[in-house]
């Protein structure tokens, strides 16, 4: 949860209202890839981050870059550069050195606790690291949740490759049947999401095309994963669209404490 | 205008007649009135029946740019750089030549060894500052007679004209 510890304190206002704090609900978070598709020998793309309501327009708050990861073609580890935060976004580029398939992310594994302390209701959001320490002993009711979330998109100078593509087998993943960089309108492409790397059946999945300003309806789609974890969208328009699927439950890795699992990326369509 | 590069790769194949078979393109680049005129990057291929690419005939790029930056937009030819670019290492020889102007242009390839079938010759063009279009005229390979089909671009590609002879 660090890159997102500004959108959060805006969720926290909220929580008091809202009887499931589920952060996916608060806000978008978004990585804008300036371009997914790419030739030559030394291509570059330059990264929108934000947090906000609608796709995929700077509004509400820029994302933090701490989290950001980039893996290159063969799983080695590249960096961002040139990375600024504005008032409402933050941009970085990324290098795109060698021939293949890039993966950007924002990996973040944090927790939120909830619990009485003299009879006063307390909130603790923070590392899980930090647990320990944390939370009072003598507090009472205490709840804990885990939130495992995963942003990331894709980037491919020349052929597609599948080296990024693999999944960890931690929290909620999205395991490509279809490339991610090889997407065009009309077409059907396929995705599996996994939960600890196994199918993650029955989890509702929103597709939200991006550029809301400019018409009246979200133009929104949801999708649901059948029993392999499989979901298939034919693509309507050319365009970017930003995809979010998560899970409450399966296993925490901190003891005693709930899980949410959620995964976002963003999805370039060309057309035909 | 007539590439001898074309011919002059394939000429160690020549022995039976349908690697000798010729294919022509007839192809027109506009002569835009636009404030920013830039030559179309053009690439030509030969497609199956269901779109999946054959062969890259010819890219016409900007091939002179140092440390070939011309190549940053190939990927604008959509198409074909998903179909055929994408997987290909460039500049490749008889493939790779520089931009033409406006007007008539006339190729000839040597296809070589296609497997006997019906084909489509495609042409895709983009241009800086401009937009991307995409012409397909269909052929059977390979030829028993001299036999043309064409097709007919509307903004950044003119009349095309595809020509088999054995």
């Amino acid at each position: 949860m660090i890159s997102l510890r500004r959108g959060a304190i805006a969720a926290v206002s909220l929580m008091a209202v809202l009887a499931v704090p589920v952060a996916a609900n608060a806000h978008r978070q978004w990585l804008l890839p300036s371009a997914t598709v790419l030739s030559g020998n030394d291509p570059w793309i330059t990264v929108d981050a934000a947090v906000s309501n609608d796709l995929f327009y700077f509004d509400h708050m820029p994302m933090r870059l701490d989290g950001i990861t980039v893996m290159g073609p063969d799983g080695s580890k590249g960096e961002i550069k040139n990375g600024a935060t504005g008032k409402y976004r933050s941009t970085f580029d990324v290098q795109l050195d060698k021939p293949g398939t890039y993966k950007i992310a924002n990996v973040s594994d944090g927790l939120m606790a909830s619990y009485k302390l003299n009879g006063e209701a307390k909130r603790w959001r923070g590392p899980l690291a930090d647990l320990a320490t944390a939370i009072p002993k003598d507090a009472t009711e205490v709840k804990l949740t885990q939130s495992q979330r995963r942003l990331e998109i894709f980037a491919t100078r020349g052929s597609p490759t599948k080296e990024v593509l693999k999944v960890t087998g931690q929290g909620l993943e999205l395991e490509p049947v279809t490339h991610p960089n090889d997407l065009v309108s009309g077409e059907a492409a396929t995705f599996k999401l996994l939960l600890d790397g196994k199918p993650a059946a029955g989890v509702e999945v929103e597709v939200v095309p991006g550029g809301n300003r400019y018409r009246n309806g979200t133009g929104e789609m949801k999708l649901t994963t059948d029993a392999q974890g499989a979901f298939t969208i034919t693509w309507p328009n050319p365009g970017m669209y930003w995809l979010e699927a998560s899970v409450r439950g399966g296993k925490a890795t901190v003891p005693n404490a709930e899980r949410n699992a959620s995964y976002v990326t963003t999805l370039e369509v060309l057309p035909d | 205008m007539r590439l001898p590069v074309y011919t002059a790769a394939l000429t160690g194949l020549m022995a039976s007649p349908a690697l000798a078979a010729d294919l022509e393109l007839s192809l027109e680049i506009p002569r835009l009135t636009v404030a920013e005129y830039h030559r179309p990057y053009v690439s030509v291929w030969i497609e199956n029946p269901d779109k999946t690419a054959v062969k890259t005939l010819a890219v016409w790029y900007n091939v002179k740019l140092k440390n070939n930056e011309g190549q940053k937009w190939l990927k604008d030819m959509r198409q074909w750089w998903r179909r055929a670019g994408r997987d290909m290492s460039l500049p490749a020889d008889g493939v790779s030549a520089a931009t033409r102007a406006p007007g008539k242009h006339q190729v000839v390839f040597k296809p070589g060894a296609l497997p006997a079938g019906q084909y489509n010759l495609v042409v895709e063009a983009a241009r800086e500052v401009g937009g991307v279009e995409v012409l397909r005229a269909p052929f059977q390979w390979p030829p028993k007679a001299r036999v043309s089909s064409s097709a007919k671009g509307a903004s950044e590609l003119g009349a095309m004209s595809v020509t088999v002879k054995p």
